[in-house]
């Protein structure tokens, strides 16, 4: 299929790139990889004025560290963030959540910033984010600052990057003694998106669930927390007590419906996959 | 890379594909890469409503776009716009509805054509859609079947006064046996809707070709011979004025089995503009616009004995047509209509089927077109009444089936089933799946609760295909013969061409009718060029459909090949100087009988025959040899099939963990070319069963529109298949072959549905909906705990 024609840049710098947001005004795009943007273009839902390609900034491509955290530029595509060394050794829920992403073809042009600025309720990376208290770094004509993951989400395909913003980079705490994680992701094709996904961290004190950290994929117009089933698995130390914990998954969540999960099931799942998750964080299934 | 071979045993070696080097090294020519000087661009404004009348339609704005050359909806286009014909009235009173290319103030299906636009680029006319002003006035939509022929209902064509657009009638006599009968298992089945989706999106170019009146249309088609009778037909081109070619295809599963509206259009505009035209679909287009396969609503009754004598089987269909009938659309649920007995034996059995039209995709032909959906009836029913009985599902088949020793055997349907080894295939398949070890397993799973359930599911199928005998397809009123042809030619320097009416579109021809050829000329398989898919080069045809292709063209290239050697006898005697009785023919040399120091091979034959300077009296120059076949009968390939389902029970996720196949599809040209045939036919087919299912909403949108919602099984979805083979030579056919082409689709489906319902037994579940999506299978789980409780 054919786009409608559009301008496109490709800015080698921030500053570069928010000016031509700026120029291009609301209809501007900031594109990563493009896997999401390009089949709404091709499909014509979307007719920006101009696409900012904003995957050859090189401050927005590659991972450091600094004490406390992994930074991972925005422009970092998913086979990058998921076969780094301190992406596998301080974050390895996200290589985990990463490696599900679609298909390789897909993970070696994706970009981690893309996917979590684009904000598709049925992403995985966002989930991520929010169990691991990832945070963000965006950058504005008016400077630079940072955003919780708790308030980064907003709603479908919104989050807190302004339109004459982007997003430059984000930064996740350092797995420290203790934690465990896992990302049970339900598809109905080993390519597709999620049905319903699960992101657990949990940190173990001897031998019982110390603090739990739950979050959804799928299940709200953002990835949300599990906040209740977090509350109720501190003490758990048995699969009993996590399957008793993870009744209330589903609890404030709004999922949709479509042909192939309505509400309920998808409500059903989020409770199975909460148990399935939190178990093999713990390590206790 | 080639490898040399005997060529007296080319006939049963797994050689690699001729032409997949070119394909694979992206050197081909799809229809899309045909790129001819001044082509102009056609761009189709589509419906996006499924039942409408048109209101206003204004193409003047589309003109005024950029590099727009033109723009026609049904009234500008006034006689160009030809209609889609129907070649298959299966009854004398059959409905046929008018099927114009460009639809004439009515839509009647998401996707029907209403206007297109001509450019110098295909992005400009697809721009220029967006400034035709049309409007439409929506009516409801017609989309439930039963709905659709009870009275009251909205008409899809107001002008023929009813939805049902056929009834037809075989067979009699079941009330008699079922008030004997001691058990009777009704069940109904939805075999629903699918999409072909072959990967090469269809593409058509015409363009007339100046130095004379020929047109000349490029399609990705599987029938570019009967494309051209009904082109031809269809526009008033005079069939020898057209030339249709068939590029390299890529997939077609049934789907390309078709004269498309789009090529109509293409052709007329060539015409009209007196330039190439080209049109190429997208996706989007291909899910509502290229035909679909099955949906049909099987109500089937199987009366037994007590011991599990089947006595009489009554088959009640409702078949969706959608909208219109194309090439086959009234007749492809037909095509079933002899298969719903199966392999068994039985004393009556009834068969009733009811078309119907509905705001929706026209249906027609889709990989085993019709058989499908009759193995799955049959051999999900065949389940129930095992269960019904308390017999093991195995046992009850092996009581019912056809013995080897009772072939030819005439069925209660009708058809006299050449040959079969059922027991040879099922003891092989048996053992190759440890059927004793996963029942074991299933039954510690059973007693132990486990949440994730084993079932074991059974497919033991046979088919008709090998379309067809000229006559039969006569008596069902199908206005087409089903011979094939094939000519033969030896030329001057030794090389080969087999000319052939067959059209590949992926099943690799070009070997295993090389490796055809070889066996009997002795030429290696490397110097035989196969000419295929051009009516200008390869003017008799009937085509590729129907897992025919090898059936009934691999005769014609057999009987072509033995007559082009008949020739090449007698001239080689005369160069010898003995009579052509005295020489033997082997490895491609005649050779005299007791005297191998005179001997002649056959390219210094052709050598002889092309110089004609010394050929014998009455003896024309050149060699070659032409055979046209008409089978004698259908081929009746056969297999037993076992899959191992694992169903999450907490989730209602199905894995499919063992699938295990053995097939009887007779003498094997090329057996890597069968194996690639089965695990093909088998993915779809499992596709059926767990993951593909065309979706519409009530005001008749397809909600599938896409392959995010259109579900695909790509290979991590599925497992190694573990395939065997039985050889049961067909005594129908002279190469001893059956098809293969569609045996996995049709087998797989049943075998999965009945693992998957196996493994839920305990709990109380009966049936399975298709596809068996985790929450599809989740909510029977739910409803049978509820009903238990």
């Amino acid at each position: 299929m054919i786009p409608v024609a559009f301008d496109y840049t490709q800015p080698s710098t921030v500053d570069e790139a928010l000016a031509s947001l700026a120029a291009g005004g609301e209809d501007a795009k900031i594109m990563g990889g493009g896997q999401s943007l390009m089949p709404v273009l091709r499909l014509r839902m979307a007719a920006p004025s101009v696409v900012v390609d904003c995957s050859r900034i090189d401050e927005m491509i590659g991972i450091c560290e600094d004490d406390t955290h992994v930074i991972i530029g925005a422009a970092t595509t998913h086979h990058a963030v998921m076969n780094d060394p301190l992406v596998k050794k301080y974050v390895p829920l996200l290589a985990e959540v990463t490696s599900t992403v679609a298909d390789p073809a897909i993970r070696h042009r994706g970009t981690l910033g893309g996917a979590l600025a684009h904000a598709d309720p049925a992403g995985d990376q966002p989930s991520a984010a929010q169990a691991l208290n990832a945070q963000f770094l965006i950058a504005g004509p008016s400077g630079r600052r940072t955003v919780d993951a708790k308030d980064f989400f907003v709603d479908y395909f919104t989050t807190a990057v302004g339109p004459d913003e982007i997003l430059v980079s984000v930064a996740f705490p350092k797995q420290s003694d203790g934690w465990g994680y896992h990302y049970e992701k339900f598809s109905r094709t080993a390519q597709a998106w999620a049905m319903v996904g699960v992101a657990a961290a949990v940190r173990m004190e001897g031998g019982k669930i110390a603090e739990a950290r739950v979050a959804l994929t799928n299940m709200a117009p953002t990835s949300v927390r599990a906040t209740s089933t977090e509350a109720a698995l501190v003490g758990a130390s048995t699969m009993a007590d996590i399957a008793a914990a993870s009744v209330n998954a589903a609890d404030g969540t709004s999922p949709t419906s479509d042909i192939h999960a309505d509400a309920e099931y998808r409500a059903h799942l989020a409770q199975v996959l909460t148990k399935r998750a939190v178990g093999k964080a713990a390590a206790l299934s | 890379m080639t490898e040399v071979l005997d060529t007296a045993n080319a006939i049963g070696r797994p050689i690699k594909r001729k032409e997949d080097a070119r394909l694979l090294h992206g050197q081909t020519n799809w229809t899309d890469n045909i790129q001819l000087p001044g082509t102009v661009h056609m761009a189709i404004l589509r419906s996006p409503v499924a039942h409408a009348n048109i209101t206003k339609l204004d193409i003047s704005g589309a003109l005024k776009r950029p590099n727009v050359v033109a723009a026609f909806g049904a009234e500008e286009l006034g006689d160009l716009n030809g209609s889609v014909p129907c070649v298959w009235p299966v009854t004398d009173d059959i409905v046929m509805p008018d099927f114009p290319a460009l639809a004439k103030g009515k839509v009647h299906h998401m996707g029907d054509c209403v206007a297109v636009v001509l450019a110098t680029d295909a992005t400009s006319a697809v721009d220029a859609l967006e400034a035709i002003d049309v409007e439409y006035d929506v009516l409801p939509a017609v989309i439930d079947m039963e709905k659709a022929i009870a009275p009251g209902s909205t008409i899809v064509h107001e002008d023929k006064g009813t939805n049902t657009c056929y009834v037809y009638n075989l067979g009699g006599g079941y009330d008699e046996v079922a008030a004997k009968a001691d058990v009777i298992v009704k069940r109904r089945f939805i075999n629903q809707r699918l999409i072909p989706a072959f990967m090469e999106p269809r593409s058509v170019v015409a363009a007339p070709m100046g130095m004379s009146d020929e047109i000349t249309v490029w399609s990705s088609t599987q029938i570019p011979h009967i494309l051209r009778v009904l082109l031809a037909l269809v526009t008033g081109v005079p069939e020898n004025n057209l030339r249709i070619i068939a590029p390299d295809v890529g997939g077609g599963f049934g789907g390309k089995l078709q004269i498309y509206r789009e090529e109509i259009l293409v052709t007329q505009l060539a015409r009209k503009l007196g330039k190439p035209v080209k049109w190429t679909e997208t996706r989007s287009e291909d899910m509502v616009a290229s035909h679909h396969g099955r949906d049909q609503i099987q109500d089937i009754e199987l009366a037994a004995t007590k011991d599990g004598k089947m006595l009489g089987l009554k088959v009640t269909l409702l078949a969706d047509m959608g909208a219109y009938l194309q090439i086959i659309t009234p007749g492809t649920p037909l095509l079933g209509m002899f298969m719903y007995p199966g392999i068994y034996k039985m004393d009556a059995y009834d068969f009733t089927c009811t078309g119907v039209f509905t705001n929706k995709t026209p249906t027609d032909a889709y990989r085993g077109a019709g058989r499908p959906e009759a193995t799955y009836a049959i051999e999900r029913i065949v389940d129930e009444l095992a269960n019904e009985l308390g017999m093991e599902p195995m046992e009850l088949r092996r009581k019912n089936w056809i013995t080897h020793e009772e072939f030819p055997y005439t069925t209660v349907a009708g058809l006299t089933y050449d040959t079969g080894n059922y027991e040879a295939a099922t003891a092989k398949a048996l053992e190759m799946f440890d059927y004793d070890g996963l029942r074991a397993e299933q039954k510690q799973r059973r007693e132990s609760g486990d949440p994730v359930q084993l079932g074991i599911g059974i497919s033991t199928f046979t088919e008709m295909c090998g379309l067809a005998p000229s006559r039969t397809l006569g008596a069902l009123k199908y206005v087409a013969g089903g011979w094939e042809h094939c000519t033969v030619r030896l030329l001057p320097t030794g090389k080969v061409e087999v000319i052939t009416g067959t059209s590949p579109h992926g099943q690799g021809h070009e070997t295993a009718w090389s490796q055809i050829a070889s066996s009997i000329l002795g030429v290696p398989v490397e110097d035989i060029e196969v000419i295929h898919g051009d009516t200008g080069r390869a003017p008799y045809g009937m085509d590729t459909y129907g897992s025919r292709s090898l059936a009934v063209g691999g005769q014609a290239i057999k009987a072509a090949s033995e007559r082009l050697v008949d020739k090449a006898r007698v001239i080689a005697a005369h160069q010898l100087e003995c009579s052509p009785s005295d020489l033997e023919f082997v490895e491609g040399v005649f050779s005299v009988k007791g005297d191998a120091e005179k001997s002649q091979p056959l390219g210094a034959v052709a050598f002889e025959a092309f110089t004609a300077h010394n050929l014998p009296d009455g003896v024309e120059p050149t060699l070659s040899a032409e055979a046209t076949i008409d089978p004698q009968d259908f081929s009746y390939p056969h297999g037993t099939h076992l899959a191992a389902m694992e169903v999450d029970t907490e989730t209602g996720k199905v894995t499919l963990r063992k699938y295990v196949c053995v097939d009887d599809i007779g003498i094997q040209v090329n057996p890597m070319i069968v194996e690639g045939q089965v695990h093909g036919g088998l993915a779809q087919g499992i596709a059926q069963a767990m993951y593909e299912g065309a979706s519409y909403d009530e005001d008749g949108l397809l909600q599938t529109a896409s392959l995010a919602d259109y579900l695909i099984p790509s290979s991590m979805d599925l497992p190694s298949f573990i395939t065997g083979s039985t050889v049961t030579p067909s005594t129908t056919h002279p190469l001893g072959t059956k098809g293969v082409g569609e045996a996995g689709a049709i087998a797989s489906t049943p075998a999965i549905i009945n693992g998957i319902v196996d493994a839920l037994r305990p709990l109380g579940v009966n049936e399975m909906a298709m596809p068996a999506s985790p929450m599809t299978v989740w909510k029977t789980i739910q409803a049978a705990k509820g009903g238990a409780a």
